[in-house]
């Protein structure tokens, strides 16, 4: 064994009704490793994903993370969740709560730990954000790139083995992309596994080690994101590559 | 006309009689606006589990209890319940029929409020290792609850209005012992007095009602 897996996906199949949305997708992921899954839409990236943390539950195949069989009937799901963090396209901030709320529910109420305790976790996972000082506003008084920072912290806070990016970028306004980025980046330099769907190319470029395409649930070829960049195999690669540098 | 109907000595010989009657109506609505809010709450939980198996009968059974009449099904548990051996009180009656009926009612406006919030919510809780039901707890119903808190308070008044059904099988409510107060003094002044009361305690929750609704108007603005 080389290097360890943390994210062992094989033969994933999701149908939705008639629909067959995966069909047979395989995926490792090293530890530290940051992949990157680009594709058309409704090619199957955010369900892949989503049949990662068994939010999507896969028609079949197996999902293995840091050694847990996501989808065996005797897994404690909730436990084997704080595991792998997830960050979703819109946010999804609970609004009623300050941010400092939003990152401690989980540390109280799964990681069973005391208010004072949680409070000084999510205050470090604030800072690690860079919204120290926005730790009492709600959602609806930060801007979209400060709620998904608040997102993040709130994934973060539980000590992740793996973080999913869904799009983190795609519902904020472009000035406002940058400092989400950099937090992802920061994330990566402290040793983070992450796999991140997403159509930031630059990004992909100067942070990924591993560049997925996806079309039609499956993947079609994947590679270091020069090659696969410049010198894609496939002709449904270069046609999205030339596509999405078009805009 | 002020003798028949604001009669001062029959006020003075009834107030007893009706005070009485007046607590057993608070009480009785300290009973049933609970239990039918419970009874709400357990049908959006169930509903909220979206199984074919859970929803069907769900949907029949609210069907049912909004349809049916509750004067008519207060009556059937009260005189008909007997006949099946078993002999319940009037009052017992009265919580078992408010609890079907108010019960129905209020889970849909439950419902309403937990469909309010974006299941992305829920997908988030869930991730971060939030069980369903402490996902339902501490993000859900928090803002379903403040979403629809305006047919909450209105559904509420309805029922401390129908209270007075409670009449019909013989529990003192403020409506009963005014009839029977009425009925000893061959005058109506009890009865008005009753209306005065039911629309002095019940006018404080319309005026609330109107600023929380007028209030959410605005916040959709
Ligand atoms: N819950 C669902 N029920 C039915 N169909 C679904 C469901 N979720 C996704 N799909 C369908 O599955 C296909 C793949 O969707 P998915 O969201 O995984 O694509 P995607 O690659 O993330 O696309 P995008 O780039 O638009 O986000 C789409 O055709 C979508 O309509
Ligand atoms: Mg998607």
């Amino acid at each position: 064994m080389s290097q360890k897996h943390i994210v062992e996906a094989r033969g994933i199949h999701k149908h939705f009704g008639p629909l067959h949305v995966l069909k047979g997708v395989d995926l490792e992921v090293k530890e530290r490793e940051l992949v990157f899954i680009i594709g058309p839409s409704g090619s199957g990236k955010s369900t892949l994903l989503r049949c990662l943390n068994r939010l999507e539950e896969p028609t079949s195949g197996s999902v293995m993370v840091d050694g847990i069989d996501m989808l065996s009937p005797k897994t404690d799901i909730n436990h084997a969740r704080q595991r792998i963090g997830m960050v979703f396209q819109s946010f999804n901030l609970y609004p009623h709560m300050t941010a400092l709320g939003n990152v401690t529910l989980a540390l109280r109420k799964v990681a069973g730990k005391s208010r004072a305790e949680a409070e000084a976790i999510a205050r470090q996972a604030l800072e690690r954000v860079g919204l120290a000082d926005r730790a009492d506003h709600t959602p609806g008084q930060l801007s979209g790139g400060q709620q998904q920072r608040v997102a993040i912290a709130r994934s973060i806070a539980l000590e992740p083995r793996v973080m999913l990016f869904d799009e983190p970028t795609s519902a904020l306004d472009p000035e406002l992309v940058g400092s989400v980025l950099e937090v992802m980046r920061s994330l990566r330099e402290s040793g983070m596994t992450m796999i991140v769907v997403s159509h930031e190319m630059g990004f992909a470029r100067n942070a990924a080690d591993r560049v997925v395409f996806m079309d039609n649930g499956l993947i079609v070829e994947q590679g270091p994101p020069a090659a696969i960049f410049e010198t894609p195999a496939h002709e449904r690669t270069r046609a999205f590559i030339g596509q999405i540098q078009r805009h | 006309m002020i003798q028949t109907f604001f009669n001062p000595e029959i006020i003075v010989a009834a107030w007893p009689i009706v005070l009485s009657g007046l607590w057993n109506t608070i009480l009785l609505s300290l009973i049933v606006v609970p239990l039918g809010l419970l009874g709400g709450l357990i049908l959006a939980l169930l509903a909220s589990i979206h199984h074919p198996l859970v929803r069907w009968p769900l949907m029949a059974w609210v069907d049912f209890f909004r349809a049916f009449p509750p004067l008519v099904l207060l009556v059937l548990l009260f005189a008909g319940l007997p006949f099946a051996g078993l002999e319940l009180g009037g009052f017992a009656c009265v919580a078992i029929a408010f609890f079907l009926n108010t019960g129905a009612y209020y889970g849909e406006i439950f419902r309403a409020g937990i469909d309010s919030v974006p299941n992305g919510q829920v997908e988030a809780a869930r991730s971060t290792g939030l069980g369903r039901l402490q996902a339902m707890r501490y993000v859900v119903l928090p803002q379903a609850v403040r979403n629809v808190l305006p047919d909450l308070l209105s559904n509420t008044l309805e029922v401390v209005k129908l209270t007075s059904l409670g009449s019909v099988v013989a529990v003192p409510e403020l409506l009963y012992e005014a009839r029977q107060a009425q009925s000893v003094t061959y005058n109506p002044t009890p009865i008005v007095m009753a209306a005065v009361i039911y629309f002095l305690i019940l006018w404080p929750v319309v005026r609330l009602l109107s600023r929380l609704e007028n209030r959410a108007l605005a916040g959709r603005r």
